[in-house]
């Protein structure tokens, strides 16, 4: 079925149907008898008639046409693409969890609140914060709720001249984003040559309206900050907090943590460094801790604990931010990160950390001959390499990761960072063994040999794929975002 | 060794040799001794399988599910039937161990689900174009909110108390970072007052909020507050429509709304406690370049073939920082798929029965349970699916009473409109049976 180029809408024929429903059991009246005419359409629905086959038939094919995780290597930097554990999946549908309305009585709901309590506990220990909530529904999500918190705590000081956040140049593109949906302005400061946060810029743009700093570390360089603590003494004595992006958190689980290294407040993605699954872009799930002092201002309801052993959501938060998000976050994703959590412990967490940075040293080690390393130091979960090493063949990053398309491999993140010229993003995770690494280094040094020996293969690849590099500026000119038969 | 780790201690010491170090804890020497951490974390060993399967389950078993009880409590998500094909397919981990499409020449299954979404979304509503999903449906309310204020670059916005107040929190909550203003338009017999909205409206309005059916279950008149949302210059008459109920009511589309939002649960997700659910996003076309999130496109790749790619780009956060409509970055993408297998499952004839059924249904449950006169209907509008029934009982002794006899009663109001005390609001799905509905009226009939 390789070539199977259907769309659903192309496989209806009228009266076929892929349900079945019960007789209704109550007496019919007619519809206009219940609901008056005028709020009754008479268009009918442009919904496609097919029958159970076609339904799964169609989206087996199209599940052929993707890549996962369960295929093959997914060394995407800066996602985390490890390994997601079947018992999570599992877990998350056992009936007294995925059956439970959120607005069920309490006395219904305590394994639920538990689960919460208790995943909360461990993220706080994991990050040395002091609480945490789950509701953000996803990193961005995690970012903008902690930058509120950020907002809260000022202007609960009555200290309304904080209008700036200060964001390195090397941040995920969702950090500047974030910070000005929050209302702020963004001051943007450059990195060092070596790919850390410049201490003059820093001194320099730190001042009385500084409301906080959005940092990662080890940053999206996989580099690791050493002068963290005096990044965070620089913004605390300008009176600003310290915003930690915790995308990166795989590299120092049982090693660091963010609150030690002076954060205030942090999201994880709990997609990325606790195996939930990617699901093609969603749902994820970017829970964010805070120390005690922005605790007063988490989204409500919070999960507590009463002394006789029972749970309760607790909406008596009277500085609270107020809500973020509909119920209390995504239960579906809390469970599997949970379940994870409770598989590897506190042995299995540090052990998961130091496999993905020795995988990640590893190729930088094995790839530094053939691929440009702009920066070439001991490196965290991520490596990043500018390119070819020789480019005179003129092929470009882009050639190389459509590439790896044809070897087999999902690509790298390419062009990000956007501090270093055709970006290749290496993030390996500890859940690939030497093999598989070996394998994945062995295509890298194959396509750095091509490039110099016919780089006309390089700039036509892919080759062996369903579709070869789809327009994607025709696309954008003249836009086709539904079928319209 | 961890079952997910797979380096074997030999492995581990042929790496590090290739890399130049002795030993593992070198890996981390860039970690100043302030911060590195000596001691173990504080949290259990690791565990196998069986045992976290055996304490989850018994976690689980604390709870009781709306498959061991009956479920009349609605509120913003329903206890819908939900067909096996949908986990089927969305158990495939072809797709639910994918990342965003980025790549389109391996992600072609994702890309063409979305656009299906998008196209199935699009149509339900009426409206020119769908995005491939926002958060839930409480925050894509929100997210339609900046987008009319970028619109139209004002900074009101009037919300109906129709709206489900944890959507208003919600708006507030972001609004007042952005300093916005979020105004509120009360209700009138339990839907949004025209009259009032015609005052409120003025030169600083960005966005009207309605939803349709409204918290109480009612049909707002989405044509008549529209007319007078847009008698005010660019202001985008937003509503949060239930999307099986637009299988029988009019489309958004028709009633010239601009920016149409919803909570897409209902569409096969399961209830989890409240999460992950899908949040969808549907406008006209002047709001394109507007939308947050992702959107796929069709187009042809080097071959002539027809191919699917992510699109209209320039407006993310990847490429425009800070200038992003929306810092929005993952969607939820398993859970379109589920709704998208839901939408063409149910197909053409199904959503229209399945949508049908709940509202015969629900009327049924309405006449039964008002017959005796012991519970009055708060309002005297037309409904969909859900109604608020008001007693001299206080709700929580009512629900008490029902959860003995294993059904879960409705959502008490008197929660968010004081005004409503001992007011209940029921919701009745196509799941629900003639003997369900007789059960919970004998039961009401009983309460003291």
């Amino acid at each position: 079925m390789k070539d199977y180029n259907k769309l659903i809408f192309e496989l209806s024929k009228p009266g076929r149907k892929a349900y079945s429903l019960p007789a209704l059991d109550v007496e019919e009246k007619a519809l206009n008898s219940l609901i008056p005419a005028e709020f009754l359409t008479d268009k009918g629905l442009n919904f496609p008639e097919v029958s159970e086959v076609d339904v799964i038939r169609h989206y087996t094919n199209l599940s052929n046409k993707n890549y996962g995780l369960d295929k093959g290597f997914y060394p995407l930097g800066s996602c985390t693409m490890k390994y997601n554990p079947k018992i999570n999946e599992d877990v998350a549908r056992y009936d007294g969890f995925a059956n439970l309305h959120p607005l069920q009585a309490e006395a219904c709901i305590q394994g639920s609140l538990q689960v919460m309590y208790e995943l909360e506990k461990s993220l706080c220990e994991i990050a040395g914060m002091d609480r945490f909530t789950l509701h953000p529904a996803a990193g961005a999500h995690g970012e903008i709720t902690g930058i509120m918190l950020i907002k809260a705590y000022h202007d609960k000081k009555g200290d309304f001249k904080r209008n700036k956040i200060i964001v390195p140049d090397s941040a995920h593109g969702t950090n500047p984003a974030t910070a000005a949906m929050a209302g702020y302005s963004i001051v943007e400061i450059k990195s060092t040559e070596n790919g850390l946060v410049d201490l003059e810029a820093l001194r320099e743009a730190a001042g009385e309206d500084t409301a906080g700093l959005m940092l990662t570390n080890p940053n999206t360089l996989g580099l690791y900050d050493r002068g963290v603590k005096e990044i965070a003494k620089i913004v605390h004595d300008a009176g600003g907090l310290l915003y930690y992006d915790g995308a990166n958190m795989n590299a120092v689980m049982g090693h660091a943590r963010p609150g030690d290294m002076g954060f205030d407040t942090v999201h994880y993605n709990l997609h990325k460094t606790f195996s939930t699954p990617h699901g093609g872009g969603g749902p994820g799930s970017g829970p964010v801790g805070c120390k005690d002092i922005l605790a007063e201002f988490l989204p409500v309801p919070l999960v507590e604990k009463r002394e006789d052993g029972t749970y309760f959501l607790d909406y008596d938060v009277p500085n609270s931010i107020g809500k973020v998000k509909d119920f209390y976050g995504h239960f579906g994703v809390f469970l599997k990160a949970y379940t994870y959590i409770l598989m590897m412990g506190n042995d299995g967490l540090k052990k998961a950390s130091e496999m993905a940075v020795l995988n990640t040293n590893y190729i930088k080690e094995k790839l530094k001959d053939y691929y440009h390393l702009p920066i070439d130091t001991l490196v965290k979960h991520e490596v990043v390499f500018g390119g070819l090493k020789d480019k005179s063949g003129g092929v470009t990053t882009l050639d190389i990761a459509k590439r790896l398309l044809d070897y087999g491999y999902h690509p790298p993140t390419v062009y990000f960072p956007l501090i270093i010229e055709q970006a290749l993003m290496i993030e390996p995770t500890e859940t690939e063994s030497k093999e598989t690494i070996d394998g994945f280094i062995d295509a890298m040094i194959a396509i750095a040999e091509e490039a110099s020996s016919n780089p006309e293969m390089l700039k036509t690849a892919p080759h062996n794929t369903l579709v070869r590099r789809p327009d994607e500026t025709k696309a954008a000119r003249n836009p086709v975002v539904k079928y319209e038969g | 060794m961890y079952p997910y780790i797979p380096n074997t201690p030999q492995d581990e010491q042929e790496m590090l040799q290739a890399i130049g170090l002795d030993s593992i804890e070198q890996l981390f020497e860039d970690i100043s001794e302030q911060v590195h951490l000596t001691k173990p974390l504080n949290i259990p060993a690791s565990k196998s399988e069986l045992e976290v399967s055996r304490y989850l389950k018994s976690l689980a078993d604390k709870n009781c599910s709306v498959s061991q009880l009956t479920c009349f409590l609605g509120a913003g998500a329903y206890d819908h039937y939900i067909p096996s094909v949908i986990d089927a397919i969305i158990q495939r981990s072809e797709f639910y161990t994918s990342y965003t499409p980025y790549q389109p020449e391996i992600s072609q299954g994702t890309l063409q689900y979305i656009f299906e979404y998008q196209t199935l979304i699009s149509n339900l509503t009426g409206m020119d174009l769908a995005n491939a999903s926002l958060y839930d449906g409480g925050t894509a309310i929100t997210e339609a909110a900046l987008m009319a204020c970028a619109y139209s670059r004002k900074g009101e916005i009037i919300v109906s108390t129709g709206v489900n107040p944890e959507a208003r929190q919600i708006l507030k909550t972001y609004a007042h970072a952005q300093n916005l203003k979020v105004i509120e338009v009360e209700t009138k017999d339990g839907v949004t007052d025209a009259a009032m909205l015609k005052e409120l409206i003025n030169d600083e309005t960005a966005a009207v909020i309605v939803q349709n059916p409204n918290f109480f279950g009612l049909l707002e008149d989405l044509k008549g507050l529209g007319e007078i949302a847009h008698k005010g210059k660019k202001v985008s008459m937003i509503a949060s429509v239930e999307p099986i109920s637009l299988a029988l009511l009019k489309k958004p589309g028709e009633l010239d709304v601009d920016i149409v939002v919803g909570e897409g649960q209902p569409l096969g997700i399961p209830l989890q406690f409240g999460g992950p659910y899908l949040g969808f996003m549907a406008v006209k076309k002047d709001y394109m370049r507007k939308l947050p999130g992702r959107i796929v496109g069709e187009t042809t790749d080097l071959d002539g073939k027809r191919a699917y790619v992510l699109t209209l780009s320039a407006r993310e956060q990847h490429i425009r920082r800070e200038k992003a409509t929306s810092n929005i970055c993952s969607n939820q993408g398993l859970n379109a798929l589920a709704a998208t297998v839901y939408m063409v499952t149910m197909g053409k004839e199904g959503l229209k029965e399945v949508a049908n059924q709940c509202v015969q249904k629900a009327h049924y449950a309405f006449n039964e349970l008002t017959q005796s006169g012991k519970y009055k209907p708060l309002f005297d509008k037309p409904f969909f699916m859900e109604f608020a029934l008001t007693s001299d009982v206080s709700v929580d002794k009512i629900n008490k009473a029902l959860l003995e006899e294993k059904i879960i009663g409705g959502y008490d109001l008197g929660k968010d409109y004081p005004q409503y005390k001992n007011a209940a609001l029921y919701a009745v799905t196509e799941k629900r049976t003639k003997e369900d509905i007789n059960k919970l009226r004998r039961v009401l009939e009983g309460v003291k």
